[in-house]
């Protein structure tokens, strides 16, 4: 059956799902996994420092890691690539249905998944749906300091463009929006639009050996896309059609 | 009920002894007297039953109540979650105690639609595990929420944001299917409580008195009141079965719902409603044997006979689920896809593989092989060994699907192992509050409807015809 989604009204959403807005392309063969990324990360989006123990215990909150990967038995053992990754921002992200209180929303204007802390009551079925699992729970009041005296010092380099997150919310990368809500005022107040490589994300602003590029996805023109287009670029989990936006460089 | 008791141990019986020996329903006594013994067995405390309160009063505030509170102080941090493993015990939980309130409405529900005569001194002892079960499920499910003081944002109450829940969401489903279901089995559990109740208002004196007065709502069995008393009750019997059937799916759905590998599997809803099933007939056949072994009168209510009906359920429930078991593994291991062939692989022979095996063995194997004996499965004992295996295996069914899997995805990096900790003594806390309340229930409710029985008792009779003695059965509906 051929349905025409012009007359359901919905072909420009679907179209627009498919594209996407910002994007980001990840060098595998670039990445030497010096974990910049994840420090600029912490800093810019206020993240928390769990301490040691719940960090051995899985429950680091960083929105963006380096996964390391070993083939081969020991002693035979290969590294492979770097591997970065973070939230995928995708199209039809599998978080987004289901959440019961709507708390993880699809952002219409920026085409990315925003999570809305003060709806979030912690049901963290987003984070199980999660295929690429990059969403952080705030597993205990780790940005208090009255909980935490240990974190005072931290607490005095907060960015005032994020929220603090408290105890009970899940939260996961927003492709640094308080960036691009920046850039795109300054651009709106001078009356052009946002250009490409105009402002980045911390994660690619920090990356020493320019791996990650950031930018429009639906500008032809702009590097990201450009680099997307390599024949060396690949999606993760590109089978389960969640449309992600992050195109991965590898095999070089 | 001694003398009662001594007819029995005679030696030469005749047909229609040994048939009023087996048979509640053919061993009529005169209503006044079956209200005096189930008022009796409710009056009758012993220290013992005091002592068991105590104790499980203590651990419910220890466990329950007080370890809840550090939670929600510390957060979820005190759990054994992380990621990959968001949901835990706290669930594992939820889905049990959903599967244990199950049987309760099955068994009443559908024996009673089918008019199965063996359900009638057993109905309401079942009744009030499903209330209490469904309970402890919502209990299990705050207590997993991580920001549980706005749990009520999930209602979808009217507010100046114009903020509505999700109605795309499995767990705004199952909120409301929970919230449905504990509502209408609560009804159904007081419907056919209310002739009991205004029986044991006419029968005792001061603030029991007063209680049931309040309870029975001014029953004083007329004929029109027992008539509409039939017709709420026929409804409820029939409405009750989709509701209950709705119920475990959308529990299933929870996970079936989910990209996951192990979770996306299209035969979760039955299996699911099979496995409640499975634990709830155990449950009950364990509450039976407890209030058989320890209350007043009721080994004249509660006979082996019943055991041997529920044995049989519970034979036929077994071999169903097993049934879907094999039928939800083949399909994932056929499918082929590599996630899976490793989750199936983590089941087996990762470090809680044995659990994988024990569940087997106390689900399928062990019933099987105990429960197709007419003669073991009419003895309590056993059916409560089994009942109790049946359901610590169900137990690490839903363990399985739940951590176990979640620490499965297709993110290696991420895979890590579930080490629960403030779970464990709050999982038995929901148990030892489970008990309390159906103990509290015990010696404030009447366990046996007594007028169910006796409406049986009327219908059936033995009679001769020559040398033969036949059992008769009259519809009185």
């Amino acid at each position: 059956m051929n349905v025409d989604l012009n007359k359901l009204h919905m072909k420009g959403a679907l179209a627009e799902e498919a594209e996407g807005k910002w994007g980001m392309v990840i060098d595998m063969d670039l990445c030497t996994g010096c974990q910049a990324c994840v420090a600029a990360c912490a800093m810019e989006n206020n993240i928390a420092y769990v301490g040691e123990e719940d960090s051995g215990y899985g429950r680091s909150m960083h929105w963006i890691r380096t996964e390391r990967f070993w083939e081969g038995e020991y002693p035979e053992v290969k590294m492979t690539e770097y591997q970065p990754m973070l939230c995928q921002q995708c199209g039809k992200a599998p978080c987004e249905p289901v959440c019961p209180m709507f708390a993880t929303v699809h952002s219409m204007a920026e085409q990315i998944n925003l999570q809305v802390y003060n709806r979030c009551v912690g049901t963290r079925y987003c984070g199980n749906n999660c295929p690429y699992q990059v969403r952080s729970f705030n597993w205990r009041d780790y940005q208090d300091n009255r909980v935490r005296p240990e974190i005072t010092i931290l607490a005095n380099q907060f960015n005032p463009d994020v929220t603090v997150r408290r105890m009970g919310v899940m939260e996961k990368c927003t492709f640094c929006i308080q960036r691009i809500h920046k850039a795109q005022d300054q651009a709106k107040s001078e009356g052009r639009e946002v250009e490409d490589g105009e402002f980045t994300t911390a994660c690619a602003q920090a990356c020493p050996a320019s791996a990650i590029t950031f930018g429009r996805i639906d500008d032809p023109e702009s590097l990201v896309t450009q680099l997307a287009r390599s024949p060396r670029g690949v999606q993760h989990l590109e089978e389960l059609g969640a449309l992600p936006r992050v195109t991965y460089l590898k095999g070089g | 009920m001694a003398d009662h008791k001594k007819q029995n141990e005679h030696t030469h019986k005749s047909h229609e002894e040994h048939l009023r020996e087996e048979h509640l329903m053919l061993d009529p006594m005169p209503r006044g007297a079956m209200n005096e013994m189930v008022m009796e067995s409710m009056h009758t405390t012993s220290w013992k039953f005091w002592v068991v309160f105590g104790i499980l009063a203590v651990v419910v505030i220890y466990c329950l109540f007080f370890q809840w509170y550090l939670l929600i102080k510390g957060g979820q941090g005190l759990a054994g979650v992380m990621r990959p493993d968001y949901w835990g015990i706290f669930l594992v939980n939820t889905v049990f105690w959903i599967g244990i309130s199950h049987a309760g409405t099955f068994i009443s529900a559908i024996l009673r639609v089918f008019k199965a005569e063996f359900r009638r001194p057993f109905t309401r002892a079942a009744e009030l595990m499903t209330t209490f079960g469904l309970v402890q499920a919502g209990f299990s499910i705050f207590m997993h929420m991580g920001r549980v003081w706005l749990a009520y944002w999930m209602m979808p109450i009217p507010n100046q944001r114009g903020l509505w829940p999700n109605f795309h969401s499995p767990l705004s489903w199952d909120l409301l299917a929970i919230t449905t279901y504990l509502l209408s089995s609560t009804m159904y559990l007081f419907l056919p409580l209310i002739p009991d109740l205004a029986m044991a208002r006419d029968k005792s004196t001061g603030w029991r008195k007063t209680f049931y007065r309040i309870l029975a709502l001014g029953f004083r069995g007329t004929e029109g009141e027992w008539a509409h008393l039939r017709t709420a009750l026929n409804i409820f019997a029939f409405a009750i079965i989709p509701v209950m059937f709705s119920v475990h799916t959308i529990v299933s759905w929870d996970f079936a719902m989910a990209t996951r590998p192990g979770w996306s599997s299209t035969i979760f809803g039955p299996y699911f409603i099979v496995g409640a099933l499975h634990s709830g007939m155990g449950a009950v056949v364990m509450v039976l044997a407890v209030v058989r072994g320890t209350m007043k009168n009721m080994k004249y209510f509660i006979r082996p006979e019943h055991f041997e009906g529920i044995g049989k359920l519970m034979l036929i429930i077994s071999m169903t689920w097993a049934y879907f078991f094999f039928n939800d593994y083949f399909v994932q291991w056929y499918g082929g896809d590599k996630w899976t062939k490793e989750l199936l692989h983590w089941h087996e022979y990762g470090p809680l593989g044995w659990m994988w095996f024990a569940m087997l063995i106390v689900n399928v194997a062990i019933p099987w092989a105990t429960l197709w004996n007419k003669k073991w499965r009419s003895t309590p004992w056993l059916l409560f060994v089994v009942g109790l295996l049946i359901n610590v295996g169900m137990w690490f069914e839903r363990y399985i699907i739940v951590p176990v899997s979640a620490t499965i995805n297709r993110m290696p990096f991420t895979w890590r192992l579930y080490e629960p900790s403030i779970e464990v003594p709050m999982g038995i806390g929901t148990l030892a509050f489970f008990i309390l309340l159906y103990m509290a229930a015990s010696k404030l409710v009447p366990l046996i409807p007594v007028w169910e029985v006796q409406e049986g008792q009327m219908a059936h009779s033995v009679r001769k015809f020559g040398r033969e003695t036949v059992v008769t059965v009259s519809d009185l509906e």
